[in-house]
């Protein structure tokens, strides 16, 4: 061992800001950037993305607090993510469909889940996940990368019914393509050539595994020749170019021309901001100063400048959105913090029938429910 | 009482060959007088690791976030600092890699103690761990051995989310080939992952995480390890079995300790600590001595490793039983998040139940 050169281990991420090469539209100071094209979207549209937006940062300072009060479980923040996230799902069509993580609650909300369904797992209550039947959406995934071939059978089973009918549109991070499930489903995707817009969220962290130490590739998106799928890299801070690039990826996968491939590889560049998760502490594997050049890239802050550029938004429409955003959120914590459930949940949708053994665990507990009371069920004794 | 052996050093023969430094340095924490320190569950796997890196070079801990982060439960804390990026490894998000790797690490000559973040996210190391890590000393006809460990973090009870709370111990247990060991105490746990390192065939150490700062107890200072393949009597009584392990042992002596102050009723609880190999001679022991049991665990009833010992009783001890034997277990269904958590582990007042129901059959 004494021959092997130790390498030092690697403590900060080396991409400080987005990469020269990836499609942007907009400049950070919110102007068109020289041969950028606004995308097809009305006044309107980039309004309702603005809000969004808006309401999306808002959720994720609420939900942080949240947790630390103890009022919700263990939070994945997005700061910093949700000019992607939303935008993304802005490309979409309603009848598209969405295959999130656990942090892709924008992106979720943006394609039709409510705040309050997100609050109500995020407090502890599984009926959260339950996606309702007009909205086109799986569950979010926590196992990381699991979500890439299921995504590739969801398209995969759409075009053998009608092969222009639906895309899928599949979420996961950087570290999720150091998995295997991540090649197994880009592989599939291209060999049965099926309507997948695989967009890595490349954030620069796995927990504390910085981009550099998770893949020796300068890049996530040279991957997608390895496969046979087109690969784009957009800067994850410019909603209007992630906007425009997932869209193409949409309209080709829906639609391909003559000897064109359906799938294609979005890798997204962005930034953590805040901590893996509410049980994560950064500090102790980053520097302050890490990232900084990105808190200059806020999605945020870019969309609004540019609409206020082109006198889509004023002072007064953006306090209008404002308050708007707070009445939402105000709304979906009461609803969620005033969910009800009862342990007998627990042995609902195991199967469609529950099993003999199933019933007879529950009337177990109901019979000790109804000697003992719930208060009794408490960890006492540890 | 079976001590750690290498099974295919024994199969021919009654004598039993001990693994020479996991035998020396095994030491009797009942009647221990050294200097000791206050530990956790979590500090004392620490401790135990660095010992075993600094007393063995060819020892490596690899896995996510295990470095510079110390692990996200502190679990490998400061060991980087102190042993370097080429002992204590940061790898890529892959867990399916991590345990592959460790497999040739092993054959290589390295002791590597691959940790697994959740037992909820190993799923994909599986197909190495039961395809390979259990059966390559066989399919090798011992040419190749596996003294490689990994370490996963298990159980509930601490309001994770989803995939962040499994017991999935009967999985491997089944495995020939595998050792499944789980302490329910800082200084078992600091004694069993030396054990572990030690150890000439692949160790699965699963964590309670419940239990990872529950408390602290006084540990030995020294290197020292427990045998693999012991059980632990944790109270001894005459009156009924109580055989648990992990998170569960501690609702369990709770339990134990208020019956014998309410009525009387004397319970002997057995933490297994090893659930494969199982020590066999321990729970016939205690069940012909007090011929009734109840098994305790986290995990779901059916096909749990409960209904191994159940089957162990009735091969070793049916003639002394006096009753059925109970499983307090948890429930046929995912564990549920944070709200019903309470409900579906098998806490005080469901082990009390089960204990009585056993003595008033």
């Amino acid at each position: 061992m004494s021959t092997y050169d130790e390498p030092e281990p690697t403590h900060r991420s080396e991409s400080t800001s987005p990469p020269d090469d990836a499609v942007q539209v907009l400049d950070t100071d919110g102007t068109l950037l020289p041969g950028a094209q606004r995308p097809a979207l009305t006044d309107q549209a980039l309004l309702e993305m603005y809000e969004e937006l808006v309401l999306a940062r808002r959720f994720d300072e609420r939900a942080t607090g949240l947790q630390r009060q103890g009022r919700i479980d263990t939070y994945a923040p997005m700061r910093g993510q949700e000019g992607s996230q939303v935008a993304t799902s802005f490309a979409l069509d309603d009848e598209d469909w969405l295959v999130p993580t656990y942090r892709d609650h924008a992106a979720k909300h943006a394609h039709g889940r409510s705040y309050e369904a997100l609050l109500t797992h995020l407090s502890g209550y599984r009926e959260g996940y339950a996606v309702p039947d007009d909205v086109n959406a799986l569950p979010e995934y926590i196992p990381i990368g699991t979500q890439v071939p299921q995504a590739m059978g969801l398209a995969w089973g759409f075009t053998m019914q009608d092969p222009h009918d639906r895309a899928v549109l599949c979420h996961f991070g950087d570290g999720a393509t150091s998995t295997g499930d991540f090649h197994e489903g880009l592989n599939f995707a291209s060999v049965y050539d099926v309507p997948t817009i695989f967009v890595c969220n490349n954030n620069q962290w796995a927990i504390s595994t910085p981009f550099e130490a998770q893949t020796a590739t300068e890049t996530i998106v040279e991957k997608a020749d390895a496969y046979g799928v087109e690969g784009v890299r957009v800067d994850g801070t410019d909603p209007l170019a992630v906007y425009a690039v997932t869209r193409a990826a949409v309209e080709k996968a829906k639609h391909p021309a003559e000897g064109e491939r359906r799938p294609t590889l979005i890798e997204s560049c962005q930034y953590r901001l805040g901590a893996h998760s509410t049980a994560d502490d950064p500090s102790a594997y980053r520097s302050e100063d890490d990232g900084e050049d990105w808190e200059d890239q806020d999605p945020i802050e870019r969309l609004e400048r540019y609409l206020y550029h082109e006198g889509i938004l004023d002072d007064d429409l953006a306090d209008e959105i404002a308050d708007r955003v707070e009445d939402c959120l105000a709304t979906a914590i009461d609803r969620a913090e005033a969910t009800e459930t009862d342990p007998t949940r627990m042995f609902e949708h195991v199967y469609e029938e529950p099993t003999d053994r199933l019933r007879e665990q529950l009337a177990d507990l109901d019979g000790l429910r109804e000697r003992h009371g719930d208060d009794a069920f408490a960890e006492v004794g540890e | 009482m079976s001590t750690a052996a290498d099974p295919s050093e024994s199969a021919d023969d009654d004598t039993v060959e001990v693994e020479p430094d996991v035998a020396a340095d095994a030491i009797d924490l009942d009647t221990y007088d050294g200097p000791t320190e206050s530990l956790s569950l979590v500090e004392a796997v620490r401790d135990g690791l660095g010992l075993e890196l600094a007393r063995d070079d060819s020892v490596l801990v690899l896995g996510e976030d295990v470095g510079t982060n110390g692990g996200v439960f502190r679990a490998t804390e400061h060991l980087q600092d102190e042993f370097g990026p080429h002992r204590v490894i940061d790898t890529p998000l892959a867990e399916s890699a991590i345990v592959g790797s460790s497999i040739g690490l092993a054959i290589s000559g390295m002791r590597p103690v691959a940790e697994m973040q959740f037992m909820g996210f190993a799923s994909p190391a599986y197909d190495q761990l039961v395809s390979h890590a259990a059966r390559m000393r066989s399919r090798s006809h011992g040419q190749y051995t596996l003294p490689m460990v990994v370490r996963m973090p298990y159980g509930g009870g601490i309001a994770a989310p989803e995939h962040h709370s499994e017991s999935r111990e009967a999985a491997l247990v089944h495995e020939p080939g595998l050792k499944v060991v789980t302490p329910s105490t800082p200084a078992d746990a600091k004694g069993l992952v030396a054990a572990a390192i030690r150890d000439p065939d692949p160790v699965i150490v699963l964590e309670p995480k419940r239990l990872y700062r529950a408390f602290r107890e006084d540990v030995p200072e020294e290197s020292y390890t427990v045998p693999i393949g012991e059980a632990s009597i944790r109270r001894a009584g005459d009156d009924l079995s109580l055989f648990t392990w992990g998170a569960s042992t501690q609702p369990a002596l709770a339990v134990a300790e208020d019956l014998a102050a309410e009525n009387g009723l004397d319970v002997e609880v057995v933490d297994l600590r090893s659930l494969s190999p199982l020590d066999v001679d321990t729970i016939a022991e205690s069940v012909q001595k007090t011929g009734r049991a109840v098994v305790v665990h986290e995990a779901p009833k059916s096909a749990g490793v409960g209904a191994e010992i159940v089957a162990t009783i009735n091969e070793e001890a049916l003639y002394h039983l006096e009753a059925p034997v109970t499983r307090v277990t948890g429930f046929d269904t995912p564990v549920p998040l944070s709200t019903l958590e309470d409900f579906y582990l098998p806490q005080a007042l469901r082990i009390r139940e089960g204990v009585l129901e056993t003595v008033e059959a």
